[in-house]
Order: C-alpha cells, then sequence, then structure tokens
C-alpha cells in the first residue's frame, strides 16, 4: 500500500508537468486546430533558459535564497519563452492561417527542428547538469515525499487555478472562447482574433516555461533534445483527455502521469512509453475524441 | 470653425520610415530572443560545473543583421515584389520577370568566355597570381559554369517543362555513369578521383532516392487517401529489421526478402489500420505517432532479438540476382565473373540502379493505382468521406488498402536500406524521419509524383550538401563546422518553402478520371481530407 501510494505522488508530480505543457497544445489547438509540433522544444527552450538564469545568479551573487531564484527563474523563463512563441506564431503560422490544414503542421515540424538544432548549436550538445536547488524529503508513515514534489504540485494547482479564472471569468478569456467557437463571427463581434490568438500562444508557452523550470529543478538536467520526448507525452496527453478540452489535457495529463509511474513500478521500466502510447490507442478505439473531448460533429 | 487637422493625419509614414521602425522592432525582439542563447555559452570549466561565458559581439552582430535585414526587406524587398504585381499603363505588359533580366544574352556570353578562359588558363593564371587567390579563382569559374547552365537551362524551360518526367528519368539512368566518368578522370582537387565520385553516387543518388521512395509510399496514404500518417517510419524500420534479421539468422537471400520485407510492413500496415479506422484528423496522426514510437521502443528494448540500441551488423550485401556477388572472397565475384578489375564502384553503382529500378516501381504502381476503382476511391476518401461511403464505397477496406500498400513500399525501402548499411540500429528510425518523410510529401504537392522528387531533391540534396562546404572554414576560420547547422537550416528551409509555396512545388492536379477533357485542376481546390 506505500508503495502504491509512493507511485501514485510521483505519477501526480510527472502528470502536473505533462498537464502543463498539455494546457499550451490544447489551447492552440482548440483557437486555431492547428497540433503546435513546436511546443515540446518551446519547453525545452523555457527549461533552457531559466537554466542559462540560475547560472547567471550564481555567477552575479554570491548566494541567493531558493525561493527567490526558482522565481526568478520561472518569470524570466516565462517571459522569454511567450516571446518565443509570440514570433514563431508571428513567422510561421500566421500567413498559412486559412491555408490548408497540413501546411501550418509543416512549419510547425520545422520549427521544432530549427529551435532544437538552434539550441544545440548555441549552446552545445552536452547534458547541462546543475547542482540539486531543493533536497528536503519529508517522511510521513513510510512514505517519502520530498519538497520537490510539494513545489511541483503546489505551483501547478495554483497556475492551474490563476488559469481557469483567466479563461472562465475575464474578458480575455471570453474573447479566446468565442473564437474558439467561431472565429468569423467573434471577427463581426468586435473581437481583435490575432490578438487573441497571439495572447493564447503565449499563455501556452508561459505554462510551459513553468513546467520546463520545474523538470529542470526536478531532475537537475537537461539538454537540447529533451523537448521530444516530454512534448510528445503532453500531446498524448491532450489527444487523451480530448484535445481542446482543458480540463481534459490536464486529466489526460495526470493519467499519463500514473500510467507511467505505476508501469515502471509494477512490471518494466523499458516499457513505460509504450505503455503509456498503447493505453492511449486502446482509449481513443472506445472512445474516438478522447474522454472529455466533445465528438466533432460533420455537417454537410 | 476653424477645421483643425489632427498631427498624426498629415505625416504619412514613408516605406523608409515604416521600415526603420519596423527594423528596429525587429532588432529589439532578436534582442530579446537571443540575449541568453547566443549572448551567454554555458560551457563546464575545470572541476565539471556549468558555467557561463558571453559572446556579446556575437548577439550584437546578429540582433543587427535581423534589424538590418528586416530593414531592407520591407524598404526595398516589400516595394519590389509588389511593383512585379502592377502592370506597366501605356503597355499593359507586367514588367520583365527577374529570371528574363538575370539571364541575358551579353552576361550569357560573358561568363560564358570567362569560363572557357579559366578552364584553359587555369594552371598558368594559378602559377601566376598564387596558391591562395587561385582558390577563388576556381570558385569564380565554378560561378560562371553555373551561370552559364543554368542560362541554358531558363533558355530551354518550355521543353524542359514540356518533357520533365523523360528529361528526368533519362538523367536519372544516366547520372552515376556520367558522375563517375567525368569526375574520376579529372584530377581535380575537390573530387578526389574514383572514391570521390563515389560520394557522389552514394551520398546524393542513393541517399535521395530512398527519400524519393519513402516520400512516393507515404505519398498514397497522405496525398491520395488524405489519412494523416505521422509514423510511417514504422514500416521503414520493420522492412530494414526484417532483411536485417532473417538475412543474418537464416542466410537468406535479399531478392527472397525484399518481398518478404514487403508483405510484413504490409500486414502491420493493416493490424495498425484496423483499430484506426474510426478516427479522423489529429486523433489518426497521434495514433500513428505513437505507433512509430512504439516500435522504435521496442527495437531498442527487445534485446534477446534486436540486439537493443547496438544493432544488427554484418548485413549481408545484395547480389546480382543470385549470379554474381559483390564480396571479393566469394568465387562468383563479379570482377572474376566478367574478368575485369577489383573495384568497390561496382556495387555502389548496383545499388544506384537497384533504388533507382524500386522508385520506378513505386511511381509506376502509383499511377496505375490511380486509373484502378481503388485509387479512385482513395481520392474520394480524400475529398470528402461521408460523399464517398453515401456512393456506396467501402471505406474500412479503402482505408485498410491504402495503409498497406504505403507500408508495403515503406518495407521495400527499409530492406533496400538494411542491404546498403550493411548496419541497422533504432537511431536511423526516430520520428524525425518521419517528420521529413511527411515535409517531402506536402512541399512537393500532395499527390504530385514529380513535385515530391524535385522536393526530396531539393531538401535532402541540400542539407547533403551542407557537408561539403568545406571552403567556408577558409571564410568563418577552422572552429567552424558547416555540418552543425544542417538541421537547423533544413528546419528553417521547411518553414520557408512552406511560406513561400503553401501548396507545394507542383500546385496543379492532372485528375486521373474525368470527362471529355483533361484539365489540370488547381489544387486550391482539392481537399487535404480529414483522415
Amino acid at each position: 500500500m506505500q508503495y502504491f501510494v509512493q507511485q501514485l505522488i510521483n505519477g501526480l508530480t510527472l502528470g502536473s508537468i505533462y498537464g502543463l505543457i498539455a494546457i499550451g497544445y490544447t489551447m492552440v489547438y482548440g483557437i486555431i486546430g492547428m497540433i503546435n509540433f513546436a511546443h515540446g522544444d518551446i519547453f525545452m527552450v523555457g527549461a533552457f533558459t531559466a537554466l542559462i538564469v540560475f547560472l547567471v545568479l550564481g555567477a552575479l551573487f554570491y548566494s541567493v535564497p531558493v525561493v527567490i531564484a526558482l522565481l526568478v527563474m520561472m518569470i524570466v523563463a516565462m517571459l522569454l519563452t511567450s516571446l518565443y512563441n509570440w514570433t514563431i506564431e508571428k513567422v510561421a503560422y500566421r500567413p498559412l492561417r486559412g491555408s490548408f490544414r497540413l501546411a501550418p503542421l509543416i512549419t510547425a515540424i520545422g520549427m521544432s527542428i530549427a529551435l532544437s538544432n538552434f539550441v544545440q548549436v548555441t549552446q552545445g550538445p552536452r547534458n547541462k547538469p546543475i547542482p540539486p536547488m531543493v533536497s528536503q524529503v519529508y517522511n510521513i508513515n513510510g512514505i517519502s515525499v520530498s519538497l520537490k514534489q510539494i513545489i511541483i504540485v503546489v505551483v501547478t494547482a495554483l497556475l492551474l487555478a490563476l488559469f481557469w479564472y483567466l479563461v472562465n471569468k475575464t474578458s480575455l478569456g471570453r474573447a479566446q472562447r468565442a473564437c474558439e467557437q467561431d472565429r468569423k463571427m467573434a471577427a463581426l463581434l468586435g473581437i481583435d482574433v490575432d490578438r487573441t490568438i497571439s495572447i493564447t500562444f503565449i499563455m501556452g508557452a508561459a505554462l510551459a516555461a513553468v513546467a520546463g523550470t520545474l523538470f529542470l529543478m526536478y531532475y537537475g538536467v537537461i539538454a537540447f533534445s529533451d523537448g521530444f520526448t516530454p512534448g510528445v507525452k503532453a500531446f498524448t496527453a491532450a489527444v487523451l483527455g480530448g484535445i481542446g478540452s482543458l480540463p481534459g489535457a490536464v486529466l489526460g495529463g495526470l493519467m499519463i502521469g500514473f500510467i507511467e509511474s505505476m508501469w515502471s513500478a509494477y512490471f518494466s521500466i523499458d516499457y513505460k512509453d509504450v505503455a503509456a502510447f498503447s493505453i492511449l490507442a486502446i482509449v481513443l478505439i472506445f472512445l474516438p475524441s478522447g474522454i472529455l473531448g466533445r465528438p466533432e460533429v460533420e455537417k454537410v | 470653425m476653424a477645421v483643425t487637422v489632427s498631427p498624426e493625419r498629415d505625416t504619412v509614414a514613408t516605406p523608409v520610415q515604416r521600415a526603420l521602425k519596423e527594423g528596429f522592432y525587429a532588432g529589439a525582439i532578436s534582442l530579446g530572443l537571443f540575449v541568453l542563447f547566443i549572448g551567454l555559452k554555458t560551457g563546464q570549466n575545470i572541476s565539471n560545473e556549468l558555467v557561463v561565458t558571453t559572446r556579446w559581439g556575437l548577439l550584437a552582430a546578429v540582433v543587427i543583421a535581423t534589424a538590418v535585414g528586416r530593414f531592407l526587406y520591407v524598404a526595398y524587398g516589400q516595394p519590389f515584389m509588389a511593383n512585379q504585381k502592377i502592370a506597366d499603363v501605356a503597355t499593359g505588359l507586367l514588367p520583365g520577370s527577374v529570371a528574363s533580366r538575370f539571364f541575358q544574352l551579353p552576361a550569357f556570353v560573358v561568363a560564358a568566355v570567362a569560363a572557357v578562359l579559366l578552364f584553359v588558363f587555369n594552371s598558368s593564371l594559378a602559377g601566376w597570381v598564387g596558391a591562395e587567390p587561385a582558390g577563388y579563382l576556381q570558385f569564380l569559374r565554378a560561378l560562371a559554369v553555373i551561370y552559364v547552365l543554368a542560362c541554358v537551362i531558363y533558355y530551354f524551360r518550355a521543353f524542359i517543362h514540356a518533357n520533365f518526367t523523360k528529361l528526368g528519368i533519362t538523367a536519372l539512368v544516366l547520372y552515376p555513369i556520367l558522375v563517375v566518368a567525368v569526375l574520376s578522370l579529372n584530377a581535380w582537387s575537390i573530387t578526389g578521383g574514383l572514391q570521390g565520385s563515389l560520394k557522389w553516387v552514394d551520398n546524393f543518388g542513393i541517399q535521395i532516392l530512398i527519400y524519393v521512395m519513402l516520400a512516393w509510399g507515404l505519398n498514397i496514404v497522405v496525398g491520395l487517401a488524405g489519412l494523416l500518417d505521422l509514423g510511417y517510419v514504422a514500416f521503414y524500420a520493420l522492412g530494414a529489421y526484417a532483411y536485417a534479421l532473417l538475412a543474418t539468422q537464416f542466410g537468406l537471400s535479399f531478392w527472397i526478402l525484399l518481398p518478404a520485407a514487403g508483405a510484413m510492413a504490409a500486414l502491420w500496415g493493416v493490424l495498425l489500420g484496423f483499430p484506426v479506422l474510426r478516427l479522423r484528423g489529429d486523433y489518426l496522426a497521434i495514433v500513428t505517432l505513437a505507433f512509430g514510437e512504439i516500435i522504435r521502443l521496442v527495437l531498442i528494448n527487445w534485446r534477446e532479438v534486436t540486439n537493443g540500441s547496438a544493432g544488427i551488423s554484418g548485413i549481408p550485401k545484395v547480389s546480382f540476382f543470385g549470379l554474381m556477388s559483390f564480396n571479393v572472397s566469394d568465387p562468383n565475384y563479379i570482377a572474376k565473373v566478367l574478368g575485369i578489375v577489383q573495384s568497390g564502384a561496382y556495387y555502389k553503382i548496383f545499388l544506384y540502379y537497384l533504388i533507382l529500378g524500386l522508385c520506378l516501381l513505386t511511381a509506376f504502381v502509383t499511377i496505375r493505382l490511380r486509373r484502378l476503382p481503388v485509387g479512385r476511391a482513395w481520392e474520394a476518401l480524400r475529398e470528402d468521406e461521408i460523399a464517398c461511403r453515401s456512393l456506396g464505397i467501402n471505406t474500412t477496406t479503402t482505408k485498410l488498402t491504402a495503409f498497406a500498400t504505403g507500408a508495403m513500399f515503406g518495407g521495400f525501402a527499409g530492406s533496400f536500406f538494411a542491404a546498403r548499411q550493411g548496419f541497422v540500429s533504432p537511431e536511423s528510425f526516430v520520428f524525425l524521419e518521419s517528420a521529413i518523410i511527411l515535409a517531402i510529401v506536402v512541399l512537393g504537392g500532395m499527390g504530385s509524383l514529380v513535385g515530391i522528387a524535385v522536393a526530396a531533391l531539393v531538401m535532402i540534396g541540400g542539407t547533403e550538401a551542407l557537408r561539403e562546404l568545406d571552403f567556408l572554414k577558409q571564410v568563418f576560420g577552422q572552429d567552424f563546422t558547416p555540418e552543425l547547422y544542417r538541421m537547423l537550416l533544413f528546419g528553417m528551409a521547411m518553414v520557408i518553402v512552406m511560406l513561400w509555396k503553401p501548396r507545394g512545388f507542383v500546385g496543379s492536379r492532372e485528375p486521373t478520371a474525368f470527362l471529355k477533357e483533361r484539365r489540370a485542376v488547381s489544387s486550391s481546390f482539392t481537399k487535404e481530407g480529414h483522415g
């Protein structure tokens, strides 16, 4: 039982990170109906920005309290990563809006390749390890919970609450939901569609940057190629939950996190990704539009 | 009542003012993007800790280049391109195209004379000016030759356009012979004799043709049937491992295993197809992507059979239809049978013609299948699934045959790949490969065989050519390695080509079935399907 709860906590941590990335996929998909393949690399750029900020802080000041360091890393990563996603949307996706469906998919794949190789060229191909920032571990009834895990879950919960408020209670969120339902109608009613889409990309990137910072803090290492696997997992999570649905993305992220940690704990760690992908396929056979997704109705 | 005009209305921004503003913004954005990634570099110090070093000079150069580039584009590039579309009021003619102004007879004559002179007096000039400027002279000569060739192609463009397929196939058939003959006879510094010329057959010819074949195979699934497949590399991997395992374990010949590998890949295509039949669009995309990853992960982790990440080596070569072998030690080695000199060249050239034959087979089958009911059903499925079903087409079998046929060609290409490399490992079958193949299909113009071949030539040939740019080391210093920038440029090229031609290189389609008259359809009118 203790072992099971332990795995549940590990899964929750992992699932929080996936959920944060998955929201970026699902929001962009909801609003413009494209798979933003570069999102995994945006996550990696966020983690790398946090790494560089961490090193700069270390070089400039003798010692920085961990809370302030994390906060600064997170904020700088959110700002710069948003700038990246904003620029990418403007350069690579906006000119192709209204073009056929595969065109932005290909530019997104191109941007993903370009981003990861840009980081490789400028920062080198090696893994970048940092010394552990937070190392306290609490022991409750034989279940060990590290402070890192608590930070991840708490930060994720806070951000999700803020995000839920933004989408459901503000005029910005209303504009987003309107664009999601009918872009042309929203434009006719005076909503600046371009601006709303830009803000959607910025929000997705900011969440991915937080996920990147938390990832860096949790694992203590990042490399230029680390965007792909979490990106694909988060995308899987978004589809599993029903792409376009925000609660679905979080649910899917948590599910993928649980599946991975349970499978590695009880079966084989080698096949944890195979398990996650297979469960995706099985779920989609029975629920072709994900767990919380609305079925696509085609009008003739 | 005095009419006051607000001052903003009076000042209309001139293009240059607007360009200055845009350039400034572009510089500011690029400063924000690059300040941490180019301005700072993370590296290890002696005690293996990460430290940052600064590169402010490089950062300033990149930011200024971005700002100036944006300024020039907005101030001069955009007005120029807008002018290209405006007809002259007096004559009613559009301005002459850039190409017709660039390729003119006087310039052609000058370039031709310069090229001939530089060829004739090459050695005496080199002795006269010294070794260092002689390199630049050779560069100039190469430019002149390229310009002359481009002029000739431009002059005959109508003929080339009309006979593109025939000319293309002739060029492909003659390519290895010409390359080996021309490059190995001339002892030029850049080619390096016979070995250097074989590199052109191998790295450019065979490599590009493998991608052409894969893209043509995927074209059946994506371009014809409109099913978005992001895991095509799985079938390539299955074909490669099928050949590698059966040939090393049971010693079977390539000519038996080629159809076997294709059949196995097709079987897996059907197995993948069954569960995903109900899925549409992006759900299908993610499941195929997941399938590709599952195959790769199983190849890595099922060590007892696949030898894990270490891969399988010592895969036997292809024989000449069992009659002659390309292993020097065999009694029926080709040089012994034919009584010619021993050389590794025969195998390379044989492989080239083998993959060329496989490519042409793929093209032939695709063209014929498009005319059969099943091919028409694929295209109908792509355009409108509901209408297709209403007309009584069985969408289940239609989708499955598309998956199976596409997968079969992937399997053929895979077993060829294994035979050519002599070594397979899961490293070769990552998602990036699927993405590249899909990009080639889309960039070529989905459904167009010629467009896809051109896209493969441009994208794969372009990135391979970046390996050859050693002369850039003389410009940027010895530390500069062009290979590093290969994939970065590849990604950017994908974006730029897509923005430039959103419908791909060949933007129109010839309908396979038509009433009375054959007319090309602009592909803006054809759908891409929703899977």
